[in-house]
């Protein structure tokens, strides 16, 4: 073991392989921990966690929140609908503000791709990005990683493939680089209006056809359509979205071997993934709840332990 | 750095006879005590007594865990080493059991003191108990004092009591390492 080599966690572009094998170890220990009797260990006691969420979210939120006060630090949350953000305090004066009230860490969820980046360059605390507009949610990418570690034994060598609306998704870019840091494979698939233009320059194929990807992969990662940050139709209607990119009983049967189905949530029962599907054997996401708690836990603690 | 014998191999063997017999004398037939070794390096000390009590003493169920203190350490953030995790093992129950806390060498006391919390995660032990194989009496931060010990050692600070395993060095043997000359 050893430390992270950077101060915050921004995305997983800005980490190393390294890193990522140091937070899994760090996990393991964290979800024996939590699946003891008494779930805590007094580590962050001195330690006073913000989050600060400037978009919706349940499970992020949750699970940082639990993941913080499983290490004993002390913890104020607050979402952006009833922050002065809406009277037009900016985001530095917002975060100074709660900084001077002796605060060590803060938790940053926003719309605006790279404004964990921009916090972590003008304020005096350690960042962690809860997700930053379609650009990373590095917390999810290491606990997908985690879960497919877990399920399959590593990483190397794995096929997965990224299903849905990957332009809008800032999981789909952190697990890209997350799962390619490990040797895995991606290829993504989904509506080629929802399929960035050049992400083959990230080293990931495009595959339009789900029934091929399936077929390719050991892993299938199912996106949620992110309709809340559509501006235009990419696609003709939900249903026929679901005929074309939703993963039914009938198709996973239909294929020669049996693969794992993750999904980040929240899941959109019979659009992307059908009930069936979502509570099968074959499906991780409750693991991947789970382990989110582990993983938050470890990126934690391993950040606040370079506190100065 | 040098280094000298504070016990040969024999002298470990013979020390470990008489704990195990110490711990028979007090525990009987082990059937409410769990043995929980220190990670790292208790657990070394924890593994031989068990066998020792098993093989030569005939006593075959004993409970046997492995407990972790890094993420209930006092020094968190104040050392500018990363403090490194071990697994934690703990498949019996410790409610209303003989607890004996396992481990090589009693310094300051701290990582007892530690392990006394983190013990309480799975449950309310009936008493526990400590055994270790060296005592550095004289160096404690905390009133924390050993039930069993193998060889009292008064040594210096800059001094470090190192015990080796046949398990993990290849050979059992107690040394005193006096790190001064490194300078």
């Amino acid at each position: 073991m050893g430390e992270l080599s950077v101060n915050h966690l921004l995305g997983i572009k800005y980490i190393t392989k390294r890193d990522i094998e140091l937070i899994f170890e760090t996990a393991d220990h964290f979800k024996e921990v939590i699946n003891r009797p008494i779930k805590k260990v007094p580590s962050l006691r001195d330690i006073t966690i913000a989050n600060i969420f400037f978009e919706n979210s349940t499970r992020t939120k949750l699970s940082f929140e639990l993941a913080q006060k499983r290490l004993s630090a002390d913890v104020i949350s607050f979402s952006a609908a009833q922050s002065s953000v809406k009277k037009g305090e900016t985001l530095i004066d917002t975060v100074n503000n709660i900084l001077s009230m002796k605060v060590d860490m803060v938790v940053m969820r926003h719309a605006n791709p790279g404004a964990a980046h921009f916090l972590s360059q003008n304020v005096k605390a350690c960042i962690i990005n809860a997700g930053d507009g379609a650009h990373e949610h590095p917390t999810q990418a290491l606990l997908d990683s985690y879960t497919i570690r877990e399920k399959l034994g590593e990483l190397a060598g794995k096929k997965v493939v990224i299903v849905g609306d990957i332009l809008h998704s800032r999981v789909a870019l952190s697990n890209i680089y997350a799962l390619q840091m490990q040797g895995a494979k991606v290829k993504v698939c989904g509506p080629k209006t929802l399929i960035p233009r050049h992400i083959e320059s990230l080293g990931v194929s495009v595959e339009p056809n789900l029934k091929k990807a399936l077929e390719w992969c050991d892993v299938a990662n199912m996106l949620r359509v992110q309709n809340e940050r559509m501006d235009v139709n990419y696609f003709p209607s939900t249903r026929e979205y679901a005929q074309q990119y939703g993963v039914t009983k009938d198709l996973l049967d239909s294929l020669h071997k049996e693969i794992v189905i993750m999904h980040p949530g929240p899941i959109n029962r019979g659009v992307e993934i059908t009930s069936d599907v979502a509570d099968s054997s074959q499906s991780v996401i409750l693991n991947q709840v789970e382990n989110g708690v582990a993983i938050r836990m470890a990126v934690i603690y391993l950040l606040a332990s370079k506190i100065q | 750095m040098s280094q000298k014998i504070l016990l040969t191999s024999n002298e470990v063997n013979i020390i470990l006879h008489r704990l195990a017999c110490q711990l028979i004398e007090n525990h009987h037939d082990f059937s409410q005590t769990v043995l929980v070794g220190i990670q790292p390096r208790g657990i070394f000390l924890a593994e031989r007594l068990k066998k020792i009590i098993q093989q030569d003493y005939n006593i075959q169920q004993i409970a046997l865990g492995y407990l972790d203190i890094t993420f209930f350490r006092d020094d968190f953030r104040r050392t500018n080493k990363p403090l490194e995790a071990n697994q934690t093992k703990i498949d019996c129950v410790v409610e209303n059991k003989k607890v004996i806390f396992i481990d090589d060498v009693l310094y300051t006391g701290r990582s007892i003191r530690s392990a006394l919390t983190a013990i309480q995660s799975f449950g309310r032990p009936s008493e526990i108990e400590l055994l270790v194989l060296i005592d550095r009496r004289f160096s404690r931060h905390l009133p924390i004092q050993p039930d069993y010990y193998g060889r009292q050692v008064d040594a210096i600070n800059n001094e470090k009591v190192k015990v080796s395993w046949k398990e993990n060095e290849g050979e059992d043997g107690v040394f005193l390492i006096n790190s001064n000359h490194q300078k």
